[in-house]
């Protein structure tokens, strides 16, 4: 059709083809919307500090959550059948008979003599070493492995072992279980807490970022708007950009707080013996994330991702909105 | 084509730009639109591109009434008008064929099937030799003539120029009314706001003159 015309208004066609080929390197085609802006340099950054942070806590709140629910189990797992001395009594036959009371229960899973080694190397500290037990009334412990799933009747064994051994007391340890039960749940909500912060602080920010970065292309979305470009088609280019823009900055900060976690990993396997690493194993236990924590941390990076494509869908839908009623006023 | 049925546009609560605005656009038909500096020439086409409501009046487009056009078919109905916008409205991160080609890329089509028609035009505007340049290096006739390629690419059923000859210079500015005519033969009802009496005295043509906030045809 354009041929059409310019042949009637005189072009010289074959000048033009001339000219095209010496002007125009072949080469593709520059994108609708600007590539690189100080602002969606910006944007990336943002997005990838965000994102690291919330991966940053969300693996804290996850190994934070792993090593509470570990204490739980292992303390509640045990309880202990205590015996004390006294003139004339039979300890070993004490320590034997409760032990064989004790695996005649439901619920129990073993039951195991604290021996005498092992009852010095628990005094030690307050004790000193070389310790004879004979010469002090120390009292001797059977450690009872329990059933998780299904406990035993704690009142019945205590009421058993009170009646049929002498000098001997049942101690479940609930006490200590429902505190550290209680300590457990309370950190895990706490750490949560804090990574729905952090979470609703990333999403604002980005949101915001994302807002900020697309200040400047309402030129842009004019121009396609009255071109005859149709709202899905801008909305579109600008999803799709933005949603680049955002996975870029989002696994950068993902990857930084992933390999900060393995590091200290690899850092805690190779001092393993330390003390340093056995007081952080302690306090964490393991710095592993495990599959579910890196499958964790590649949602956040996607839903962040994902995140500053919409808003910019949702501004691009906005301006365009304002652009109309301003065209019907 | 284009019908204005007693129009009048005013900005929120000021005084009215335009009043009781009457004409037919017929298709085919080539006219210019004049009037002194804020008479409301660009009010007018603003009107004409519908990128502006009336605030009373009838305004019927390719036999639609403006008033019940959604926001899904205003893009497709603009494309049948092409603009020359006075301020040019290019892209500076596309060069000047890409500005040009904006059009035809924005509904779909493949590069290789406008190269040659938007290579012709860049050359017919005497911008041949600019084709990969990005606007900002380009001066102020160059860009309109960048706009005026990107509005004719199409060849859309209406043209709408603001002051297309504003930044050439007079050799230029017939070389490009002359664009402006055989497009019109072509079928193009074409629509050119000037100050420029030289230039609407090259052409017998139908006059839209405002006056006094009201529109005056002169066939």
């Amino acid at each position: 059709m354009i041929e059409e015309l310019l042949r009637r208004a005189g072009a010289d066609r074959e000048k033009a083809a001339k000219s095209f080929r010496r002007m125009m390197p072949d080469g593709k085609a520059n994108p609708i919307l600007p590539s690189t802006t100080v602002s969606s340099r910006a944007l990336t950054l943002v997005v990838a500090i965000m994102t690291f942070l919330a991966c940053l806590t969300l693996g804290s709140v996850i190994l934070v959550n792993r090593t509470a629910g570990t204490w739980q189990t292992q303390i509640a797992r045990e309880a202990t059948i205590q015996i004390r001395p006294a003139e004339g009594f039979d300890m070993d036959a004490a320590l034997e008979k409760a032990r064989a009371l004790a695996v005649t229960f439901d619920g129990i899973t073993s039951a195991s003599i604290v021996d005498r080694a092992a009852t010095a190397r628990l005094l030690e500290p307050w004790l000193g070493s070389g310790l004879d037990l004979d010469s002090l009334p120390v009292p001797r412990l059977v450690v009872v492995t329990i059933d998780p799933v299904s406990p035993p009747d704690f009142e019945a064994i205590a009421a058993s072992v009170a009646r049929d051994i002498p000098n001997a007391s049942f101690d479940s340890h609930r006490t200590w279980v429902d505190r550290l039960i209680t300590m457990a749940r309370t950190t895990a909500l706490f750490g949560t807490g804090i990574f729905v912060l952090v979470l609703a602080a990333t999403v604002l920010t980005v949101v915001f970022a994302t807002r900020g970065a697309m200040a400047g292309a309402g030129h842009v979305i004019e121009v396609l708007h009255f071109v005859g470009a149709q709202q899905s088609f801008i909305s579109r280019q600008f999803r799709h950009r933005f949603f680049l823009i955002g996975l870029w900055g989002a696994a950068a900060g993902g990857a930084i707080a992933s390999l900060l976690f393995l590091a200290l990993r690899l850092w805690g396997d190779a001092n393993m013996a330390a003390p340093e690493a056995d007081q952080a194993a302690a306090l964490f236990g393991q710095f592993s994330l495990g599959l579910s924590g890196y499958g964790a941390t590649f949602l956040v990076i996607f839903g962040i991702a994902g995140l500053t494509g919409l808003t910019s869908q949702l501004t691009v839908t906005a301006f365009l909105q304002d652009l109309h009623d301003g065209e019907t006023k | 084509m284009i019908r204005f049925e007693n129009v009048g546009l005013r900005y929120g609560i000021g005084p009215e730009i335009l009043r009781d605005v009457s004409f037919h656009i017929p298709e085919r038909s080539f006219q210019f639109l004049t009037g002194p500096s804020g008479a409301g020439k660009t009010s007018l086409l603003r009107l004409l591109f519908l990128s502006l409501k009336p605030t009373r009046g009838n305004i019927s487009v390719f036999g639609r009434d403006r008033s019940t056009i959604s926001r899904h078919d205003l893009p497709l109905l603009r494309r049948k008008i092409g603009v020359v916008f006075q301020d040019f409205r290019l892209l500076d991160h596309l060069t000047t064929f890409e500005n040009v080609a904006l059009p035809l890329r924005v509904r779909g089509r493949e590069e290789a099937s406008y190269k040659a028609d938007v290579r012709d035009l860049l050359e017919w505007v005497g911008l041949g030799d600019r084709m990969h340049v990005y606007p900002p290096v380009l001066s102020g006739g160059e860009k309109q003539r960048v706009s005026i390629a990107r509005a004719l690419i199409e060849q859309p059923s209406v043209l709408l120029a603001d002051e297309p000859t504003g930044n050439v210079d007079p050799p230029l500015a017939r070389r490009l009314l002359k664009l402006f005519i055989e497009l019109n033969k072509l079928g193009t009802a074409v629509v050119i706001a000037t100050h420029d009496l030289s230039l609407m005295e090259q052409v017998d043509s139908r006059r839209m003159v405002i006056h006094d906030n009201r529109v005056e045809i002169y066939d």
